[in-house]
């Protein structure tokens, strides 16, 4: 058998756990209340649209986007807006959120909610774009870029290859790997719109080999596509970083600073490909989505399809209640996740898993003297040399970490994860790269 | 032999000749005409280089006070008023004495007084800490305790205190060269007026939340209730955004907001101990 394809250097391969593999998508019962934050999204905040007591069906717009890069917010539920207040959210700051009291079951008009295929696209990449944009799509792997900007593109540019990130490279995280299964031809017209909008000749799935059943039944459905390849890929974090996994599935390099869009290349996670089949196909707003909620001490991991408000307690709660011996809670995965200081805290449009990580595997272990092993050095994915930029950053020495390509690291820790002495060199590097990207606007407002 | 020698001289001495009159002319055309005063008062200067007074260094801030011509909105916080006597006479201006200044930490927010709702163990770097999350305590506008400004500060003036998890400031050592009040990403700390026999009265919170909310996270914070407002016989606070704030140039200390205070927001330094029964007469006799 050949060599499965990967990206070129650097990668570690953290512990799977991927509890939650095997379970089917759960559809989690509606909350009372829920908990719309107006942004959800990377960019400018959303305009409300709507008032105190106004009644609201499922997927009535609540906010507009007005700003280029911003995406609109609908109603997950239907009932009353209760209020419009500042609550606490993941980091801890009040955003404005919108709460609703949930009454009946109403959808707006044209939303098809049965679960019949419709195959037939006979849109053109304008009109798909205008509907991404319309039922507010972001990018469902995590960082909630409004996916219809990836699609305007700019003049002069070919797209050859649309790439779809189904690999789920971080720990845990078995929410791709359950729609992949239970949505596979939903997933498949949902490429084949994507491509269409983009206007690339073909499209390229990767799938890391650990999801053997994925890809089985993903080949089997693409059969009936065109262009549509499944690619296994080698087990290896962060593979669902964007550059990596162009990489590791074009073997073209996107340069230092720069988008895919450069190299040709287009890439959009496979739960946006859902999200854009429910879109354009049925006419839904993005209003729910695929939640992991798992954890080593968890008694039921499982994958639920959540409205987005939700307060992430209730779904914790029904997993089986938060484990005693919790030490964080994490949106997002283990490497790359945030931890939250408030688990009334709703579910957003990218709220990718929930993980209650045990006391042992938080607790943070005293770091030690570099002992110049280098091994951060041959793990990093972006060929940077973290044990440097950490003293760069130690001394302040802004210019020479900017020439060390600071700004080009993804924060994916794998420097962390594999340094024998526990350094905390991702906690230098982002203080690193916030001093030196402020230096860079300012020399740029100059 | 000899001749060699005497050649090379020769040789030598011409070029050398030739040299300072090349050189000569040179520097006179390319001659930059600096005011001596530059250098004097850059002597005088402190030479610490720290920035206070707004200027990349001491040479920098001599240059500007020599072009201005007097020291009118130019204060070396280092040098302090000392230093304006001395500056003074070399301008051939009248030396105008200036309030001494000191840094204060507006935020209350002691482990006592603000428990952790949840615990930092990343990067400890405020700036970035500002950027992840809200803080240990939960208050979006309080100290989050990494201690950027210790590390900003160049005089050994301040210092984290365990106990409290805030920055203490060393009045004794602090030159208000307002290097922290730069670091901390809350602006927290303020420069404010050492007031007589250093005493001062501030509020100390910077938090702009509605009071209910303010106090949820926090016992001390102030609550915008506007009491001392009303309670301040010189006009000296202002409430804004749910937050007081005295006027240091108008506060008279005489400690009448600190009574009125429901939370206790507001703090009073090196004032002596009240008469617990004759309070009233205390604060009139001041």
């Amino acid at each position: 058998m050949a060599r499965l394809k990967t990206f070129r250097i650097g990668g570690i391969h953290p512990e799977e756990n991927k509890f939650s593999a095997a379970k089917p998508i759960e559809v989690f019962p509606i909350p009372e209340k829920v908990y719309v934050p107006v942004t959800q999204h990377l960019g400018a905040p959303s305009s409300l649209l709507v008032k105190r007591n106004d009644t609201v069906k499922i997927g009535t717009l609540l906010a507009k986007a007005d700003a280029f890069i911003s995406a609109n917010v609908h109603s997950p539920v239907s009932g009353t807006v209760e209020k419009i207040d500042e609550i606490i959210d993941a980091s801890g700051y009040r955003k404005a959120n919108i709460v609703i009291k949930v009454e009946g079951n109403e959808w707006e008009d044209g939303i098809d909610n049965s679960s019949a295929i419709i195959k037939e696209c006979n849109l053109s990449a304008k009109e798909i774009t205008d509907i991404l944009k319309e039922k507010g799509i972001v990018g469902m792997g995590g960082a909630t870029f409004p996916s219809h900007i990836k699609y305007m593109i700019p003049e002069g540019k070919d797209v050859d290859y649309l790439i779809i990130n189904a690999v789920e490279c971080e720990p845990y995280l078995t929410s791709d790997h359950a729609i992949m299964l239970e949505k596979t031809e939903e997933i498949l017209i949902g490429i084949d719109i994507l491509k269409k909008a983009s206007g690339a000749k073909k499209a390229l799935v990767g799938i890391e080999n650990n999801k053997l059943d994925a890809i089985a039944k993903m080949q089997e459905v693409a059969k009936s596509f065109k262009d549509i390849e499944i690619q296994p890929l080698r087990v290896k974090y962060p593979q669902g970083a964007e550059k990596q996994l162009i990489r590791a599935l074009t073997k073209r390099e996107v340069p230092s600073g720069k988008l895919p869009i450069e190299v040709g290349c287009v890439v959009n996670n496979v739960g946006t490909a859902l999200a854009s089949y429910e879109a354009v196909q049925k006419n839904k707003p993005l209003i729910e989505r695929v939640v992991t909620v798992t954890g080593k001490a968890v008694k039921n991991p499982s994958n639920l399809l959540v409205r987005i408000g939700t307060p992430v307690k209730e779904l914790i709660d029904h997993v089986g209640g938060l484990p005693e011996d919790t030490g964080k809670v994490i949106s997002g995965g283990p490497m790359m996740g945030k931890a939250i200081s408030n688990l009334d805290v709703p579910v957003t449009k990218g709220t990718s898993g929930v993980l209650m990580m045990t006391k042992a595997e938080s607790k943070r272990k005293k770091p030690l003297n570099c002992i110049r092993c280098a091994k951060c050095v041959s793990v990093c994915p972006m060929g940077l040399e973290p044990y440097l930029l950490q003293q760069l950053v130690d001394s302040e020495r802004w210019e020479d970490a900017e020439l060390n390509r600071i700004m080009d690291c993804i924060e994916c820790g794998s420097c962390q994860f594999i340094c024998p002495s526990k350094r905390e060199l991702l906690d230098y590097i982002r203080v690193g790269k916030a001093r030196v990207g402020a230096i860079i606007r300012s020399r740029a407002k100059r | 032999m000899g001749t060699i020698i005497i050649y090379s001289v020769i040789a030598l001495a011409v070029i050398g000749f030739i040299s300072a009159v090349i050189l000569y002319f040179v520097s006179q055309k390319f001659k930059v005409i600096e005011d001596p005063k530059i250098d004097i008062i850059a002597d005088l200067l402190p030479a610490a280089n720290c920035g206070g007074c707004g200027y990349a260094g001491c040479r920098s801030f001599a240059e500007t006070i020599v072009r201005q011509g007097n020291m009118d909105n130019l204060f070396c916080p280092v040098g302090g008023n000392d230093l304006v006597k001395l500056i003074s006479p070399v301008l051939g201006v009248e030396a105008v004495e200036r309030e001494p200044q000191i840094a204060v930490v507006r935020c209350n927010g002691t482990k006592a007084n603000a428990p952790s709702k949840a615990i930092y163990d990343s990067a400890m770097s405020c700036a970035f800490a500002n950027t992840l999350f809200a803080g240990e305590t939960g208050c979006p506008n309080g100290c989050l305790g990494c201690g950027d400004c210790v590390a900003a500060c160049k005089f050994d003036a301040m210092y984290m205190d365990k106990e409290t998890g805030l920055p203490v400031i060393i009045s004794d050592n602090c030159v208000a060269c307002g290097a922290c009040v730069t670091a901390c990403p809350r602006s927290i700390i303020e420069l404010r007026n050492k007031g007589k026999r250093d005493r001062r009265i501030y509020v100390s919170c910077v938090n702009k939340e509605k009071g209910a909310i303010a106090r949820r996270n926090c016992s001390v914070a102030c609550i915008g209730c506007g009491k001392c407002v009303k309670a301040c016989p010189f006009d000296a606070i202002t409430l804004e955004n749910n937050l007081a704030y005295i006027d240091y140039e108008k506060c008279k200390l005489c400690r009448k907001c600190v009574e009125v205070c429901p939370t206790d927001a507001i703090i009073e330094l090196n004032f002596p101990p009240r008469r617990v029964k004759e309070e009233t007469a205390v604060v009139e006799e001041n």
